[in-house]
């Protein structure tokens, strides 16, 4: 018998429905899932049980009454980014070391009223800041598939649960790659919305024109499924869109025949690992011979856009990260003025990669470099949009690598910030466009690591992203799971 | 000997009476009680988001309207980037390019003297916390600690901000106080200085007559009254003549005001490390005030005082008087109402700035709590005006209706003050008096006025003052022509 | 423009207490990745608009209603010190 661990959120909500098992149970595998294989990746930072246990019990009791919420009982993670009430919730920061929100922030209110189990807050990069979940202040997360590699980042830790098992589904956040490229560093699906989609009432803000919410689960149908709980205007969110909704899930089956689909030139060459590029290559193949009209496409800005998104998330995130000053939470470092008092809080409590982005960030904003620095990343930003807006003219999609490169050791690239930005290079321009992209996995390299195939569309265009990703998905067969979920776990 | 002339530009802080926060569902109003109008918003928690209260917008752009400024259609909120344990983000959502109202102006008047003051802007930004400062002294200085209460974080803030227009500290004190009254004429703020919804901080600067060229300017902070922002001008255009005249220099700083030294202190030095970084918040999406919504404003746009004043004026009240009504907004409803209703305005004005505000002072009540009503106010202008009483008799019957005695007939009758307007009893009475004062009509027929106010003295005596004195005066010059 | 970063200022303005090593690391590390940003300089923008919202949205209001504050005891529960329901700091050198 399948370990429940094993299951797909589908999977198991069907089992549930028909009571094959309950919520409880599947919490239990989870759990269990969790104390075998935490040691080896430290996907969690907080494992809140009894939160769960209740929340679990609750499903059971409303499952028993025909309830047909499709998240109903199904385990989750959250990226410890996200606000939870009363469960401490630290952005893997020492500045917020055993911070209890007194409240809970919009996407936890929702998958608490969809009837999901939150098992627990899962590692990140400080802050979200990074591409591999090694700048935690609480210790790296592992990669499932070989512990001595990298699971990206930053959501680093939602992805290796959901790889491993420790969770059917999570949700990170994705500033400039931080849901997608740990997701295909980790075999996993993981999709980044339209910004303004899901409210970012209680997501602990890096970059706030950037940052926005996304799912992460093993399918593509999960991923979809996990999305539409907590996707819809939030009258806390003002940059919360309040149009209509994209229908996520409604094509899934429809197949990519008649598509039009766009392979991004500058994402298919230099800088891309052969082997990456060449599964790349066969899934496009294949998109064709199932019916796509495949072309090349060329966005010339995209080569600007690690360098303005370099300028403008640390410039956003100089400000947001202010309010970290030992006054009303967290971390207090004493001195004998409040200047002294915030200044040795900040240096104490913030780890050197967020020291270094609120340095660049602040220097970036300062009087005499703005325009130069500031003002034209944000130009080039709308330069990047324009190339977008009419490639989209042409094609319905974009596709390309998600990531580079598979998954790098551990310590391969922490000695110069600079290497680990260019992990995001694949996904940092649909960040600063605004618009959506989903990876999905679609096979494992040479070293046995997984790859991730990106699908980008325009704004609000999630119903026929994620229908090239179900094709994707489809065509790519990709079944296999880390050595780590299948070894000693043991099926109740 | 060098002439100087000081040039003063004024930055107002009006906090907005809406009921809730500007970015959160707090409590505007929240009472003494510390840190209990607060929530994840306001307290800057890890998280948390602004979303803006349109009441604030409308009550911003009511504020640019009546200060006839450009009201932006496009128009964007900052963050201004400065750590103070006072401001929970660390950064002020604040407007920087782009503000909601642009170039403006506003007429004051010093003793009949008018000028117009230029709005360079008005926006929109929030309030800070408030800091008590703690030492064993209790003074500011040498404190130990500081406690923090963010009940006011994130109030609704206006920033009016003046051209360097202003050359007088009378001026400066005409400018805040009209400012006042077109903010309460507009009913957005109780614009109260004592209790801060209503700040200044005064940009003061001198030059030689005729230059065209700004001197350094000082930044005055902490007057909490008109008065003292008149005093500290006064105080501190003195010192930088003083400092100038002497070979020094001024030097670009803050300035504090003590009320109790008459003087201002040196603060803050505003070196080059005031960077604030500006930047559009993009927690935040533009704004956009189509021409409908300006339009709505500005329809929306009530009386201001200095259009009131006007219209007061016009209608027979003297300046002065106008002023005192309009700035007293229960008396300025009363008198609209006495007056449309026939009543005589000059007298009512000056009943209602004199007798009235005398009595509310005296006795320490608010107008709706006495007897006057705009009903009483008519009867009583036409019972003088029928000469039924006299000038005097008025008033007395004024504060008679204003401690509840009845209407103004009533009153009248009671106290018996109703003059004798029946010209038979006059004549009676006059004939009685003259005969008894021959010499009298003798000198006046010599051409001698003089015996004329005696006899009306006599006549009123003998009628026990209830006599018009008029026709008791038109009377005995009549009776003792030749 | 070669990158001219006056660290200790830089560190001022974000208050972060930097050791003497650390204002070399980071102005060298800032200098390097700064280099690299300086290529958005090298696209012509004359007359591009810079991006202001990523979706083409405008006025995201609330109406003027009052909603639930925290209780105080939550409110001052994470903080480092406070005093008779007041959050309390160390004296302040710079007021303004």
């Amino acid at each position: 018998m399948t370990d429940l661990a094993d299951l797909t959120i589908a999977q198991a909500g069907s089992g549930l429905r028909s009571g094959e098992f309950t919520a409880v149970d599947l919490l239990a595998a989870v759990e269990r899932r969790a104390a075998v294989t935490e040691a080896h990746l430290h996907a969690y930072l907080t494992l809140d049980r009894s939160g769960a246990r209740t929340a679990a019990e609750a499903a059971d009791a409303a499952l028993a009454t025909g309830d047909p919420r499709p998240l109903l009982g199904i385990p989750i993670a959250l990226k410890d980014n996200m606000v939870t009430r009363g469960v401490e919730t630290t952005a893997s920061s020492q500045i917020l070391a055993g911070w209890k929100p007194p409240y809970d922030g919009t996407a936890a209110i929702r998958l608490k009223e969809a009837g999901a189990v939150i098992v627990g807050k899962t590692n990140l990069d400080e802050f979200a800041m990074g591409s591999s979940t090694e700048n935690s202040a609480y210790g790296p997360t592992r990669n499932p598939w070989n512990t001595n590699t990298v699971p990206g980042g930053s959501s680093g830790g939602s992805a290796a649960a959901v790889a491993v098992g420790s969770a059917l589904g999570a949700f990170g956040s994705d500033t400039g790659g931080s849901i997608r490229q740990p997701a295909s560093l980790t075999g996993t699906v993981g999709a980044k919305p339209t910004y303004g989609l899901v409210s970012r009432y209680g997501l602990i803000a890096f970059a706030s024109s950037l940052d926005q919410i996304g799912p992460i689960a093993r399918t593509v149908p999960d991923a979809a499924a996990l999305l539409e709980a907590v996707v819809g205007w939030d009258p806390m969110d003002a940059t919360s869109y309040n149009g209509d909704l994209p229908a996520i899930a409604k094509s899934l089956d429809t197949g990519v025949a008649g598509l039009r689909i766009g392979v991004v030139t500058e994402l298919s060459g230099e800088g891309i690992d052969p082997e990456v590029l060449e599964a790349t290559m066969r899934i496009v193949d294949q998109l064709s011979n199932a019916g796509a009209d495949v072309v090349e496409i060329s966005l010339p800005a995209i080569e600007y856009a690690l360098s303005a998104y370099y300028l403008i998330a640390p410039a956003e995130c100089s400000a947001n990260l202010a309010r970290f000053d030992g006054v009303r939470y967290g971390l207090r470092v004493d001195g004998a003025t409040t200047e002294e008092m915030m200044a040795k809080t900040r240096a104490e409590g913030f780890g050197p990669e967020v020291t270094r982005r609120i340095l660049l960030g602040t220097y970036a904003l300062s009087a005499g470099y703005y325009d130069a620095f500031y003002g034209q990343a944000q130009r080039v930003r709308t330069l990047l949009r324009n190339d977008f807006a009419s490639a989209y003219g042409r094609v319905d999609v974009l596709v390309s690598p998600t990531s580079p490169t598979t998954a790098f050791e551990v310590g391969a690239k922490t000695a110069d910030p600079l290497t680990m930005y260019f992990a995001d290079i694949c996904t940092i321009a649909t960040n600063l466009a605004g618009d959506p992209a989903i990876s999905v996995p679609i096979g494992l390299d040479d070293a046995g690591l997984p790859i991730g195939f990106q699908i980008m569309a325009p704004a609000l265009g999630e119903e026929v992203m994620f229908r090239v990703a179900a094709e994707v998905e489809r065509l790519a067969a990709f079944t296999e799971r880390p050595r780590l979920a299948t070894s000693k776990v043991v099926a109740p | 000997m060098t002439e100087w002339e000081a040039v003063i530009g004024i930055e107002t802080h009006v906090e907005l009476q809406t009921k809730s926060k500007m970015f959160c569902g707090c409590l505007v109003d929240s009472g003494d009680e510390p840190n209990t109008a607060v929530c994840p918003v306001c307290l800057a928690l890890p998280g948390a988001l602004p979303v803006p209260n349109k009441e604030a917008i409308e009550g911003i752009l009511s504020i640019g309207d009546a200060l006839e400024c450009t009201l932006i259609e496009d128009s964007l909120f900052y963050r201004k980037n400065y750590f103070y344990p006072d401001l929970p983000k660390n950064y002020q959502i604040s407007q920087y390019t782009f503000p909601l109202c642009l170039d403006g102006r506003l007429a004051v008047d010093v003793d009949g003297e008018p000028t117009m003051v230029g709005i360079t802007r008005v926006h929109m930004e929030e309030d800070t916390g408030k800091s008590t400062h703690i030492g064993e002294s209790g003074r500011i200085h040498g404190a130990d600690h500081t406690l923090l209460d963010f009940n006011r974080a994130g109030v609704p803030l206006v920033e009016v901000v003046s051209e360097p227009d202003i050359r007088s500290p009378e001026q400066a004190r005409a400018y805040g106080a009209e400012l006042q009254r077109v903010v309460r004429a507009l009913g957005v703020s109780d614009a109260r200085l004592e209790e801060g919804s209503m700040r200044f901080d005064v940009n003061v600067s001198v030059r030689p007559v005729g230059s065209d060229v700004l001197g350094t300017r000082t930044e005055v902070k902490n007057v909490n009254s008109l008065r003292s922002m008149q005093r500290a001008i006064a105080y501190e255009i003195t010192r930088q003549i003083e400092v100038l005249e002497n070979g020094g220099s001024i030097h670009l700083e803050t300035r504090h005001w003590d009320e109790s030294k008459g003087a201002t202190r040196s603060g803050r030095t505003k070196e080059g490390s005031e960077d604030y970084r500006y930047f559009q918040d993009p927690d935040l999406l533009p704004l956009h005030i189509d021409e409908a919504w300006r339009k709505r404003v500005h329809e929306r746009r009530p009386e201001l005082p200095a259009a009131k004043r006007a219209r007061y004026a016009a209608l027979g009240a003297d300046p002065r008087t106008a002023e005192l009504l309009v700035d007293a907004g229960d008396l300025a409803a009363l008198f609209e109402a006495a007056v449309s209703a026939g009543a005589e305005p000059r007298t009512v004005g000056i009943w209602l700035t004199g007798e009235v505000v005398a009595y509310l002072r005296r006795e320490n009540v608010t107008l709706d709590e006495t007897g006057l009503s705009a009903d009483s106010l008519v009867e009583l202008a036409q019972m003088t005006g029928a000469g039924d009483l006299s000038a005097t008799a008025a008033k007395e019957v004024l504060n008679g209706v204003l401690a509840g005695e009845g209407t103004p007939s009533q009153v009248a009758e009671s106290r018996d003050l109703l003059q004798i307007s029946d010209a038979s009893t006059i004549e009676t009475e006059v004939m009685a008096v003259l005969d008894q004062h021959p010499d009298a009509i003798e000198k006046i027929r010599d051409g001698d006025a003089k015996p004329i106010g005696f006899l009306v003295g006599q006549v009123m005596r003998a009628t026990g003052g209830k006599a018009d004195p008029r026709m008791v005066q038109d009377l005995i010059r009549r009776k003792t022509q030749a | 423009m070669p990158a001219d970063i006056d660290i200790e200022r830089v560190a001022h303005l974000a208050r972060i207490a930097l050791t003497d090593d650390e204002r070399a690391l980071y102005g060298e590390q800032l200098a390097h990745i700064i280099e690299h940003a300086e290529r958005v300089q090298a696209l012509p923008t004359e007359g591009v608009e810079p991006t202001s919202h990523p979706l083409p949205m405008v006025n995201a209001f609330r109406p003027d209603v009052v909603t639930e504050s925290l209780r105080r005891e939550d409110a001052l529960a994470g903080a480092p010190d406070t005093q008779n329901g007041y959050y309390r700091v160390p004296k302040i050198l710079d007021e303004s």
